[in-house]
């Protein structure tokens, strides 16, 4: 399968599951690992999207969505978390459900330099803020990830953020 | 603008004429002096949440409100130095252009929860102006009490979304010991918004 085929279908089996979920809000910083799951969120008429100015946003706005029984979800590249940590103690504090997709820069393949530091901070951020972290290599991995941090984000009410790695991902060429 | 505060406005009398109705809306406060007004302007009702912390968090949490809650308005009440924190969400709501979605700004100029630091408002920059740059279609400033009938009507006669900054005299908020447990404000306002 091309690397573009394949982001169709893996971005696909994602939106399946989020949309089936009940998630209606794909609130959004743009990178290419999420340019296809956002254009699925705007054309299907249950979910839209919301493009944000900086991550920090989109954790808010997740949290203001539950508060009347909606559901929403953060997508963002790697270098977004590091916006988000003070904003995550509305979940810590609120015990809000909180789904982020993070798609990764800054480690396996990676050329740019300036993607690896914030990129090898991801998981600390994340875990030091009381998000759990769950990472995916491999596409056979992904269903299984997808419903687990569907249940432990929109059921559980934990914060969680599904890591879609690069090794999954496929390195950006320079 | 050299000499900010030029304001009249009192802000502990200005949210309760600011919305009569309160009960008619689903109620956002930022941190610190905002929540503080809100908080007791409303005795807490369970039509509200106050934040104490996550600087920058009121108008995204209010916006998210509003788009899950479409048949809802929804009222943000942030402070100058909260919303210059996550200032972008002013181009995210524009973008989205929620029609039930209200924004007040409580200007003071300064960072009264520290100490009364000046902000940047007290200085060379314009809420309002940003707001209008960002592209929200209805704004309004505000600095006298002569001017807040009209604010109020502003609030619910002009399109949404809507941005209103009512520049307020320093001093302190309202003095009221809020509840700090989110997880438990949390429930309540859900528990409240689901038997509506």
């Amino acid at each position: 399968m091309s690397t573009a085929l394949s982001q169709q279908d893996w971005s696909k089996r994602i939106f399946d599951k989020l949309a089936g979920a009940g998630v209606t809000l794909f609130s959004y910083v743009p990178d290419f690992g999420n340019s296809v799951l956002v254009e699925m969120a705007d054309e299907d008429n249950r979910t839209r999207t919301v493009l944000l100015s900086s991550e920090q946003e989109g954790v808010a706005l997740c949290a203001g969505a539950d508060l009347v029984g909606g559901r929403g979800v953060l997508l963002m590249q790697s270098s977004g978390v590091g916006n988000v940590p003070n904003m995550l103690s509305l979940i810590q504090g609120g015990r809000f459900p909180m789904l982020m997709i993070v798609t990764m820069r800054g480690e396996y393949g990676e050329q740019n330099p300036w993607q690896y530091p914030m990129g090898q901070a991801v998981v600390p951020v994340l875990e030091a803020m009381g998000v759990q972290c769950i990472r995916v290599e491999r596409d056979d991995e992904l269903d299984q990830a997808v419903d687990s941090a569907i249940s432990a984000s929109y059921v559980a009410g934990q914060g969680v953020a599904l890591i879609l790695t690069q090794k999954f991902l496929g390195a950006k060429a320079f | 603008m050299a000499d900010f505060p030029d304001s009249t406005i009192d802000r502990k009398t200005l949210l309760t004429q600011l919305f009569p109705n309160p009960e008619n809306y689903l109620l956002l406060a930022g941190l610190a002096g905002t929540a503080k007004d809100s908080a007791a302007w409303t005795q807490e009702a369970d039509n509200l949440i106050t934040l104490g912390g996550a600087m920058g968090a009121a108008v995204s949490m209010g916006l998210g409100m509003a788009l899950s809650a479409p048949d809802r308005q929804v009222a943000v009440m942030t402070g100058d130095g909260e919303l210059l924190m996550n200032a972008g969400v002013l181009a995210t709501v524009a973008s989205v252009m929620p029609d039930n979605l209200t924004i007040v700004c409580v200007d003071n100029g300064q960072h009264g929860e520290t100490g009364g630091q000046p902000g940047h408002t007290s200085r060379r920059t314009d809420l309002a102006k940003m707001a209008e740059g960002a592209g929200i279609p209805s704004v309004m400033t505000i600095s006298s009490p002569d001017e807040i009938p009209a604010a109020a009507k502003f609030l619910t006669d002009t399109p949404a979304p809507r941005f209103l900054c009512a520049r307020v005299m320093p001093g302190a908020p309202t003095v009221y010991k809020r509840n700090w447990d989110l997880a438990e404000c949390r429930l309540i306002f859900k528990r409240a918004f689901s038997a509506r």
